[in-house]
C-alpha cells in the first residue's frame, strides 16, 4: 500500500494574491511542495486560511498570480485535488453508500483503477456500520468521516482540506492522520488549514491579519 | 469492480434525492390537481367555457408546478458544499446542468405529462385535445426546466430566491407558453393547425436544451467563487 | 477613449463633461418640444392626440437603445471583467426602465382617444410590456445580490440571455397576436410622415439620447463613488478600527481626494 502511488508531482503557487469582497486577503505568496510533502495553514479568523484553499483547489480565480500542478495534464490543479471544505457535500436522505458510490463516480480520475470501495473506505475511517443508513440519521463527526471518505476511494494526489478534523473525536483523528500519512507515503500532498494538530509532520504557514490597505483608493473599485 | 458513468450516477442521485424528499413526481402532481381544484371557483363552473380555456389552466398549471420546484436545483447542492465539488470536477459542468434538469423533468416534469389527460376530463377536454395537451407538455417542458434552470443558477446563493427566480423567468417563458397553448388549442379549433406551432414549440424546446446549459452554467461558475 | 476605461479618468471626464451635456439636452429638448407643441401641425385623423408621438416613439426608441448599451456593458463584464463596465450596466437598468415606463404610459393615454380604451394586447405594447418586466427583473437581482461584482455578473448573464430571447419574444408575441385578433390598428399617422412632423420628432429623439447619455453617465459615476465608499468601509472594518464618520458621512469627495 505505501508504494509511491503517483508519480511525483510538485504544487506550485507563484505570486498569489487573493480577494474576498473588495478585501485584500493575501499578497504575493510564494508556495512549493513536492510529492510526499504536507503543509499546515494557520491564521486567526478571517486571515484567509479557507480563501487560500478554495483558490488552491481553483475554486477561486485569484486576483493576481497562477497555481499549478506539475505532473498533471495541463498543470491542472482541480481536476487532480481533492477539496474537502466546511461541508460534507452528503445528502442526508441518501446511505452513505449511495453518496460515496456517486462521489466515486463523479470524481475518479480514468488513470488510477485502485481504489477502495465505498464499503472499505466507511471500515478504514471506524465506521464499517453506516454504510446502510440515511447520513442525515449520523452523527457530525460522523458525517465528516463519510465526507472524508471521499479521499480514499478517488485517488487524487492532492488534498485540499479546510479544517479537516473538526467534529471529529480523538480515536477519529488519530485515524485520518494515518490515512494522510499513508497518502503522504504513496506520494500525495496535503494543505490543511486548521487550528489543531494534524498529527503529520508538516511545513507551516501562518497567514497574517488580514490587509487593510487604506491607502490607493483608486487602485480598483470592486 | 462495476462503475457506472459520472452522469449515470448523477441522474441516479438526483433522482432518488427527489424519490426521497416529498415523493418526487406526486408533489407536483398534486399542486397541479390543487391548481385545477381552484379554477373553476374562479371562472365559474360552465363547462364551454372550461373546455375552451383548459388548454391554457394546464399550462399555467405546468408552468408553476415546473418554477415552483427548480428554485432548488442548485440551492441543495450549493449548502451542502456539492457544488464545488461538481464544479472542480472532470465533467463538464454544462453536462452537469443538463443532466440535472434533465433528472428534475423526469422527476417532476414527466408525471405532470401523464397525469395531464386525466386533469383534462375535468376541464371537459375531447380526446383529441387531451392528446394534443399531452404531446404539448412532453415537448414544451423540459425547455421550461431548462429555461428555470437559468434562473435557478442566478439566484443559487440566495435564501429566499424563489420569487426572484420567478420574475426572472417568467417573461422569458413566455415563447414556450404562447406556442405550447396555441398547439395545445389547435386540436379542437377549425382555424389554426396544430403543426405549426407545434413545430415551433419544438424548435424552442432543442434550443433551450442546447443553450441553456451553457448560461447556467456560467451563472453557477460566477456566482459560487 | 480606451484611457477613459480607467474609473479614475472616467469620473474626471464626467465631471468636466457633464454640464455640456445637461445643457446641450435642455436646449435640444426645449427646440424639440417647441417644435412639438406649437410648429408641427394636428394630424388630419388623429388630431392633437398625435402629439403624444412626439414622447413616446423617442421613449421607446430610448427603451431598446438602453438595453443595447447594457449588452454591451454586459459583454464588457463578463469577457474583460472591467469593472467600469459593471457600474455603467447597473446605472444603465434604471434609466432604461423608467423610459419603457414612460413609452408604455404614453401609449397608454394615446389608445384612450384612438382605441377607445386604456390597454390593449396588441404585439408592440405586449412586447414593450414584457422588455419593463426583463428591466425590473434585472434591478431586482441587482438588489438582491449583495456582493457588487458577483451581483454584475450575474446581471451581466441575465442580459445576454434576454438579448437572445428578446427577438424570439417578439417573434412569439406576433405570432399569437395575429392569432388572437386581427391586425393592430396601431398605425402612424399614415405611410409616411410629412417633415412638419418628422423634424420636430428627430429633434426629440435626440434630445431624449442626450438626456439618456448624461443621466448615464452621472449614474455610472454615483456608483464608482458608491463602491469606493463600501470598499473603503470593508477595508476600515477589517482594520479593526471603526470609520472616524460613520458610512453614511464618507462623502465622495472626501473618497475621491
Amino acid at each position: 500500500m505505501a508504494t509511491a502511488r503517483f508519480a511525483s508531482f510538485r504544487l506550485i503557487a507563484e505570486d498569489l494574491s487573493l480577494e474576498r469582497g473588495g478585501r485584500k486577503l493575501l499578497a504575493h505568496v510564494d508556495l512549493a511542495l513536492e510529492s510526499g510533502q504536507a503543509l499546515a495553514i494557520t491564521g486567526a479568523n478571517g486571515a484567509g486560511k479557507s480563501t487560500m484553499l478554495r483558490a488552491l483547489a481553483g475554486l477561486l480565480p485569484p486576483a493576481q498570480g497562477r497555481v499549478r500542478l506539475v505532473g498533471a495534464p495541463d498543470e491542472d490543479v482541480a481536476s487532480h485535488a481533492h477539496y474537502v471544505g466546511h461541508l460534507d457535500a452528503s445528502k442526508p436522505t441518501l446511505t452513505a453508500r449511495e453518496n460515496l458510490v456517486f462521489w466515486q463516480a463523479m470524481l475518479s480520475l480514468r488513470e488510477w483503477r485502485t481504489a477502495l470501495t465505498p464499503q472499505d473506505a466507511l471500515a478504514r475511517l471506524g465506521l464499517p456500520h453506516v454504510a446502510d443508513l440515511p447520513v442525515g440519521y449520523l452523527s457530525a463527526g460522523q458525517k465528516r468521516r463519510v465526507g472524508l471518505a471521499r479521499l480514499l476511494l478517488a485517488p487524487r494526489p492532492l488534498w485540499l482540506l479546510d479544517e479537516p478534523t473538526t467534529a471529529l473525536d480523538r480515536a477519529a483523528q488519530a485515524i485520518f492522520a494515518g490515512c494522510m500519512r499513508d497518502h503522504l507515503a504513496e506520494g500525495g500532498i496535503i494543505v490543511a488549514a486548521t487550528h489543531a494538530p494534524l498529527g503529520i509532520d508538516a511545513q507551516h504557514l501562518e497567514l497574517g491579519a488580514p490587509q487593510a490597505a487604506l491607502a490607493a483608493p483608486q487602485a480598483a473599485l470592486t | 469492480m462495476k462503475r457506472t458513468g459520472p452522469l449515470a450516477a448523477l441522474f441516479l442521485r438526483e433522482i432518488r434525492v427527489a424519490r426521497r424528499i416529498g415523493g418526487g413526481g406526486a408533489m407536483g402532481v398534486m399542486f397541479f390537481l390543487a391548481l385545477v381544484t381552484i379554477v373553476p371557483f374562479a371562472v365559474g363552473p360552465d363547462l364551454n367555457l372550461l373546455s375552451r380555456i383548459g388548454p391554457a389552466i394546464l399550462w399555467i398549471a405546468a408552468l408553476l408546478a415546473t418554477l415552483l420546484g427548480l428554485d432548488r436545483l442548485f440551492q441543495a447542492d450549493h449548502e451542502d458544499g456539492s457544488l464545488d465539488l461538481l464544479l472542480s470536477a472532470d465533467t463538464p459542468l454544462e453536462l452537469v446542468v443538463l443532466v440535472k434538469c434533465l433528472a428534475h423533468w423526469t422527476a417532476t416534469g414527466l408525471p405532470l405529462v401523464v397525469a395531464a389527460p386525466l386533469f383534462g376530463f375535468m376541464l371537459a377536454q375531447e380526446p383529441a385535445a387531451m392528446a394534443a395537451l399531452a404531446v404539448s407538455l412532453l415537448v414544451g417542458t423540459p425547455a421550461l426546466a431548462m429555461i428555470g434552470a437559468i434562473g435557478a443558477a442566478l439566484t443559487v446563493t440566495l435564501r429566499r430566491g424563489g420569487l426572484l427566480m420567478a420574475i426572472l423567468i417568467l417573461p422569458l417563458a413566455i415563447p414556450i407558453l404562447i406556442f405550447g397553448v396555441s398547439a395545445a388549442s389547435a386540436a379542437t379549433s377549425a382555424t389554426t393547425p396544430f403543426v405549426t406551432p407545434f413545430l415551433i414549440l419544438c424548435a424552442l424546446s432543442l434550443a433551450a436544451l442546447a443553450l441553456a446549459p451553457f448560461a447556467a452554467a456560467a451563472a453557477l461558475r460566477h456566482m459560487s467563487e | 477613449m480606451l484611457k477613459y476605461a480607467n474609473p479614475t479618468l472616467f469620473l474626471g471626464l464626467v465631471s468636466r463633461v457633464w454640464p455640456w451635456l445637461a445643457g446641450l439636452s435642455a436646449l435640444a429638448l426645449a427646440i424639440g418640444l417647441w417644435g412639438a407643441f406649437f410648429s408641427a401641425p394636428p394630424d388630419y385623423q388623429q388630431g392633437q392626440t398625435v402629439r403624444i408621438m412626439y414622447i413616446h416613439v423617442p421613449a421607446a426608441w430610448l427603451s431598446m437603445f438602453c438595453y443595447a448599451a447594457m449588452t454591451a456593458s454586459a459583454l464588457g463584464t463578463l469577457v474583460w471583467r472591467h469593472p467600469l463596465a459593471d457600474a455603467a450596466q447597473k446605472a444603465a437598468a434604471p434609466i432604461g426602465a423608467v423610459f419603457t415606463f414612460i413609452c408604455l404610459v404614453t401609449g397608454s393615454l394615446w389608445g384612450k382617444p384612438m382605441w377607445g380604451t386604456w390597454w390593449v394586447w396588441d404585439a408592440r405594447l405586449t412586447s414593450v410590456l414584457i422588455l419593463f418586466v426583463i428591466y425590473l427583473g434585472l434591478i431586482a437581482l441587482w438588489r438582491t445580490i449583495e456582493d457588487p461584482s458577483r451581483a454584475a455578473r450575474a446581471a451581466a448573464i441575465l442580459t445576454l440571455v434576454g438579448v437572445v430571447n428578446l427577438p424570439i419574444i417578439k417573434f412569439s408575441v406576433d405570432w399569437w397576436n395575429t392569432l388572437h385578433q386581427p391586425a393592430s390598428v396601431f398605425r402612424l399617422g399614415g405611410p409616411t410622415i410629412a417633415p412638419s412632423m418628422l423634424w420636430p420628432l428627430l429633434v426629440m429623439a435626440l434630445a431624449f439620447t442626450l438626456i439618456f447619455t448624461t443621466l448615464h453617465l452621472l449614474a455610472t459615476r454615483n456608483e464608482i463613488l458608491r463602491r469606493r465608499v463600501r470598499r473603503l468601509s470593508i477595508q476600515a472594518a477589517a482594520a479593526g478600527h471603526a470609520p472616524e464618520a460613520p458610512a453614511h458621512r464618507l462623502t465622495p469627495t472626501r473618497v475621491s481626494s
